[in-house]
């Protein structure tokens, strides 16, 4: 059966709100207008205002509240229209959610989902334009996952929703439309995927290329590219930016001594220096050549159409670097 | 009969904003007196020794004391129930006594020991007893009030009678998530009582200088106040009372309980830049919240002077047995470092300042 990410989404929320009255979802738009991108639509319908709450636009303010409801022993799912505006409440995740939990000696849990588009769009410019995994991923205190396909966002959302300590859950516009195959077991309600876990998308022997959210897409392609030049890619699916699959990483790693790291977000102290670092750090002596990293370029994102693509990791860009670290690229000096 | 009903006026009349306010007849008793007598000289004898305790190097970091402040804690304790909810900012030793916590689960936080209520990894700001009702603690000043109407929105989700209090002081009256979640308490009538402890100085900065409009009880706008003086222990049990009825009935409720911080903002403010001494003074003799009961005890003949120094003495032996017991309970276990990161930590490694020497799988 074919599914669109929205519809995955969709369904957690509608499954999980079904088995659970304690979980509600709160944001702006999730009722009446059916979510500013549809992911919650029919949900107030099914479970009255109670349960789908709209919100003012005030994001500093329903954040605290959604997370004191958490301490209360509810289940919010907090969606932001995008994580460009969560910067405002930033402080409610970071200070009164992640950490609640040490600094209370355990006394307090937060079993609250922070979920919305976190990265680039199509031509909305610097503001809407930016991926938070760095942001998130480097606070102790939170999990942060961020899904690629149908089954990723199915498993991946009601797993976080099940869990007992907030989750940032990085969701991409881009992919809400996108179809995926998915299985019976993908369907079942007790369907979920583990967090903390990666997934092997292509198996490949050549080079590691790991990639997270609408970079998968990229990364597959890529590797269909470089099929065709005798490299065969291994594809990680990275699913869980914290915590981190490094065993997963290194065990791939120690099999084709080669890593490539994709990312839409700017280059300096993104996830892939982290996976890099972290490589380096346990298994240098698998590296057959230097870890290369691809990523948004190191601008505030453009508006103009060329300007943007060029912000942003194209497949070609991975192709190439992945050529690069097996030692198959010609160097356009010896080609001239 | 120490059951005997005794009524006695409040200080002074409420002052209300969009609300008739209550009467300043307050119904006491003989033995509710002699509690808050020995509750709030309790809280200050805690507060003073932790003066103590911080300026012989025992506890460190930030050290905000309550001592003045007193009646506001024990008022709204006597008013409400351990089923109610309280969430407050960093000056949060009283609001936890007041809550049930020990002397010892203080003063063992306080000097970052094992037996704390947070196990040592919270510190002065951060005391909790969720089974009670506290939800702290909050270092971040304006930022526990959004969370306490989060608290309030759970107790109608739930569909509870029970009511959050949401505490912040003068400074943070100004902060803007604080008209961000007022809003949505009001919209969504919830449970929730602001108090606004107005010490009149957010630190070094007096509330004149801060608010363009000091009247913090009328900044709701549509959302009912009352300011009550907040020295005088039945003006705030009288107004919580009232405040809790209000909010389960309307929504949401400010009181601006007008209070006094004897010590500085923290421990290295000396309190005496931007304020005069003159002015401590003359609200310790004129105003003091402990002074104010005994006066009441013996004008009603419930004790002698001499009981009353006597429970004084009794604190004074409490509060020093509490804090050997504290410094007995030795420092956290290296271990503990990595433990409560989260509830379920999926066996995932964490590292310490150096990877290839310290790591912990969590639990």
């Amino acid at each position: 059966k074919q599914m669109m990410v929205r519809e995955a989404l969709n369904s957690a929320l509608d499954e999980e709100m079904a088995a659970d009255p304690r979980i509600f979802l709160m944001g702006e738009e999730v009722g009446e207008y059916q979510g500013a991108y549809k992911v919650s639509k029919g949900l107030l319908h099914k479970y009255g205002p109670d349960r789908v709450v709209d919100t003012p636009i005030t994001e500093a303010g329903f954040t605290g509240l959604a997370t004191g409801a958490a301490y209360y022993g509810l289940r919010p799912v907090l969606e932001f229209m995008t994580f460009n505006f969560a910067m405002q409440a930033i402080d409610h995740l970071i200070n009164s959610a992640a950490k609640t939990h040490y600094m209370s000696g355990g006394n307090i849990s937060v079993p609250i989902v922070f979920r919305g588009p976190n990265g680039a769009a199509l031509g909305v410019g610097a503001q809407h334009s930016q991926c938070y995994a760095p942001w998130y991923g480097s606070v102790p205190g939170l999990k942060v996952v961020a899904p690629y396909s149908s089954e990723d966002a199915r498993g991946l959302l009601k797993a976080a929703i099940r869990d007992p300590d907030p989750v940032v859950f990085l969701e991409n516009e881009l992919l809400y439309g996108e179809s995926f195959r998915v299985s019976e077991e993908v369907l079942d309600p007790n369907f979920t995927l583990p967090i903390g876990k990666a997934k092997i998308e292509k198996e490949g022997t050549d080079v590691t290329i790991t990639a997270f959210s609408r970079m998968v897409g990229y990364a597959l392609k890529a590797a269909e590219t470089l099929a065709k030049e005798d490299i065969n890619a291994e594809v990680i699916n990275i699913r869980s930016i914290r915590p981190l699959d490094r065993s997963s990483i290194n065990a791939s790693v120690r099999k084709t001594n080669r890593l490539v790291t994709v990312e839409e977000g700017f280059p300096q102290h993104g996830v892939g220096a982290e996976i890099c670092a972290s490589v380096v750090e346990e298994i240098f002596e698998y590296l057959d050549a230097p870890v290369e990293r691809i990523t948004g370029a190191d601008v505030p994102m453009p508006y103009a159409a060329n300007l943007e693509r060029m912000a942003l990791p194209q497949v070609e860009d991975i192709v190439r670097a992945a050529k690069r670290v097996c030692y198959k690229s010609i160097s356009m000096a010896a080609a001239v | 009969d120490s059951t005997a009903t005794i009524t006695v006026e409040t200080s002074l009349p409420f002052t209300s904003h969009n609300v008739d306010p209550p009467s300043r007849s307050v119904e006491t008793s003989p033995m509710e007196l002699m509690t808050f007598f020995k509750d709030m000289t309790e809280m200050r004898r805690m507060e003073i020794a932790a003066d103590s305790l911080y300026k012989a190097k025992l506890i460190r970091g930030f050290c905000h004391l309550y001592d003045g402040q007193e009646a506001v804690a024990v008022g709204m304790e006597a008013a409400i129930t351990k089923k109610d909810c309280i969430i407050t900012a960093y000056r949060d030793h009283c609001i936890f006594l007041g809550r049930g916590g020990t002397l010892v689960e203080s003063f063992a936080e306080l000097m970052g020991r094992r037996d704390g209520c947070s196990r040592g990894k919270g510190g002065s700001m951060h005391f909790y007893k969720k089974e009670s009702g506290f939800y702290g603690g909050h270092g971040i000043v304006g930022a526990q009030v959004p969370l306490g109407i989060g608290l309030a929105f759970a107790q109608k989700y739930k569909k509870e009678d029970y009511v959050t209090f949401a505490m912040y002081g003068d400074g943070a009256a100004n902060q803007g998530q604080l008209f961000e979640a007022l809003n949505m308490a009001a919209l969504w009538d919830l449970p929730a009582i602001l108090v606004c402890e107005n010490n009149h100085y957010g630190m070094g900065t007096a509330e004149w200088r801060a608010a363009k409009s000091p009247a913090y009880y009328k900044r709701g706008d549509y959302v009912p106040g009352l300011r009550v003086d907040g020295m005088d222990v039945f003006a705030v049990k009288q107004a919580c009372a009232f405040a809790k009825q209000h909010a389960l009935k309307n929504g949401p409720i400010i009181l601006e309980m007008d209070t006094y911080r004897y010590h500085g903002h923290s421990m290295s403010d000396p309190g005496s830049t931007y304020r005069t001494r003159d002015e401590i003074s003359g609200v310790r003799q004129e105003r003091d919240p402990v002074e104010r009961i005994r006066s009441l005890i013996l004008a009603h003949n419930i004790a002698t002077e001499a009981e009353l120094k006597d429970i004084e003495k009794e604190n004074r032996k409490v509060v020093d047995e509490a804090i050997a017991k504290a410094k007995e309970s030795p420092m956290p276990d290296p271990s503990e470092l990595f433990t409560n990161v989260y509830v379920k930590g999926f066996g995932v490694e964490a590292y310490g300042a150096d990877r290839k020497e310290l790591r912990a799988t969590l639990p």
